[in-house]
């Protein structure tokens, strides 16, 4: 039986760990919104980007640069884990850890070479354990206050830096997509080579087929597109990712401050009845004492 | 009124500029093209240089880019750019410590890759002092 200083003690230790709690839920709603907003803004450019991709793709019949038509063979696989820099946000880091898990049993079963590219500290020390030897490299320096475009250009670079020299053929991103503060989906990407988008119907003009002018060439400017391309992927997945870990975070700080509650008013209750119980056996202790005599 | 066109001018970290102009000349990588409404249908790479957004025969808005990529469809250019800057904001103080960190970055590159971009980092900033405003 814990004495009446043991519950006290315990009681305001709970009380101070609610308070971080509610707390941490606020910054993480806050910043929830921002990522939000960014992953809002950032929308446009992707989207245009993948028009005039899709337009260029359309016109370059057949083959084209090794990053959209792929090296002709399938041996090794790059996947790229993209979590969060710190915990404490729930399911969310250990969600897309047990999805790339998956993949990359998957493709050692079909008899593949992987490699694995970290973006993020927590999926590394999770995948370190098993896949040591796979890892290539980990990516930790990004989202110190927002995720900055030249980050992930970095990323994205480093990716077209070992495509060109041939150390993968396939690269596929795991991260989470924002659906809701309560929702985040894993989703696996693959990044290179491009999967070439279908073609929009109504093309700008109405007219047939919209011919375009190309300077300085298509090939040119397809060359140039695609590292671009695979920046903005890149930069998109650190965008959904960021937003996701904050909505993971402010949900996972709701159910702690909620559960810190629940143990507040169970001790509390424990806490008044063993203080109701000494009262009365003091009481007992005097009446028996008078009653003696 | 002359006809116009939907100018867009999109960073990968926002839409800057979404607004009807009546010409825009672009910094083509073949040199700057100037747009009207009905232009061709067109594609081009951009190279570093300035923007002009023309409005009643004036140059009413200029901007800065790096690179990037312009599309023209009918009555709108899009105008994909890597980094904007209005050329107002380009002091020579603010020209000048990009041109130093550009430098740096050139000299501390170890692998010719690195130093190709580096090289590249430095000839936009050269572009950039050429427009850079007094002050």
């Amino acid at each position: 039986m814990p004495s009446l200083k043991d519950l006290r003690v315990r009681i305001a230790s709970v009380q101070s760990t609610k308070k971080i709690t509610s707390a941490m839920k606020m910054v993480a709603a806050s910043k929830l919104r921002r990522a939000q907003e960014a992953a809002e803004a950032a929308r446009p450019y992707a989207e245009r980007m993948e028009r005039m991709l899709s337009n260029l793709a359309g016109s370059m019949s057949a083959g084209g640069p090794p990053m959209l038509a792929g090296t002709g063979k399938q041996d090794t696989h790059l996947v790229v884990v993209m979590t969060a820099n710190r915990g404490l946000c729930g399911g969310f880091n250990s969600n897309i850890v047990r999805n790339a898990r998956g993949l990359i049993r998957e493709l050692l079963d079909q008899g593949k070479k992987v490699k694995i590219l970290c973006v993020g500290r927590k999926g590394a020390e999770n995948l370190r354990r098993d896949y040591r030897s796979l890892i290539v490299d980990t990516v930790t320096d990004f989202g110190r206050k927002r995720v900055a475009f030249s980050e992930a250009d970095g990323i994205a670079t480093k990716i077209t830096d070992m495509f060109i020299a041939g150390e993968f053929d396939v690269a596929t991103m795991v991260y989470a997509r924002f659906k809701s503060a309560i929702s985040q989906i894993v989703t696996r990407q693959q990044i290179v080579p491009f999967p070439v988008p279908a073609k929009t119907a109504a093309t700008p003009t109405g007219g047939a087929v919209a011919v375009y002018n190309y300077e300085p060439s298509d090939t040119e400017i397809l060359t140039g597109l695609l590292p671009r391309n695979l920046a903005i992927q890149m930069f998109r997945a650190l965008l959904e990712n960021a937003a996701s870990e904050q909505g993971a975070k402010m949900t996972a700080m709701d159910n702690a401050t909620r559960n810190a509650s629940d143990m507040i008013s169970a001790l509390t209750m424990k806490y008044n009845r063993t203080r109701q119980a000494q009262i009365t056996k003091e009481l007992i202790e005097i009446i028996s004492g008078a009653e003696a005599l | 009124m002359a006809a116009t066109l939907q100018l867009e001018v999109v960073s990968p970290e926002r839409l800057l500029v979404s607004e009807q102009v009546e010409m825009v000349v672009v910094p083509g990588t073949e040199g700057y093209f100037g747009v009207l409404p009905q232009h061709m249908l067109l594609l081009s790479t951009l190279r570093p240089g300035v923007i002009d957004v023309y409005a009643a025969g004036q140059v009413t808005e200029r901007y800065f880019v790096t690179g990037g990529f312009a599309e023209v469809t009918g009555n709108t250019c899009t105008v994909l750019v890597d980094e904007v800057l209005p050329v107002a904001n380009l002091t020579k103080a603010f020209v000048a410590e990009r041109a130093a960190k550009a430098k740096a970055a050139l000299d501390a590159a170890t692998t010719d890759e690195e130093r190709r971009r580096a090289a590249l980092v430095v000839v936009n900033v050269e572009v950039m002092e050429t427009f850079a405003v007094a002050a």
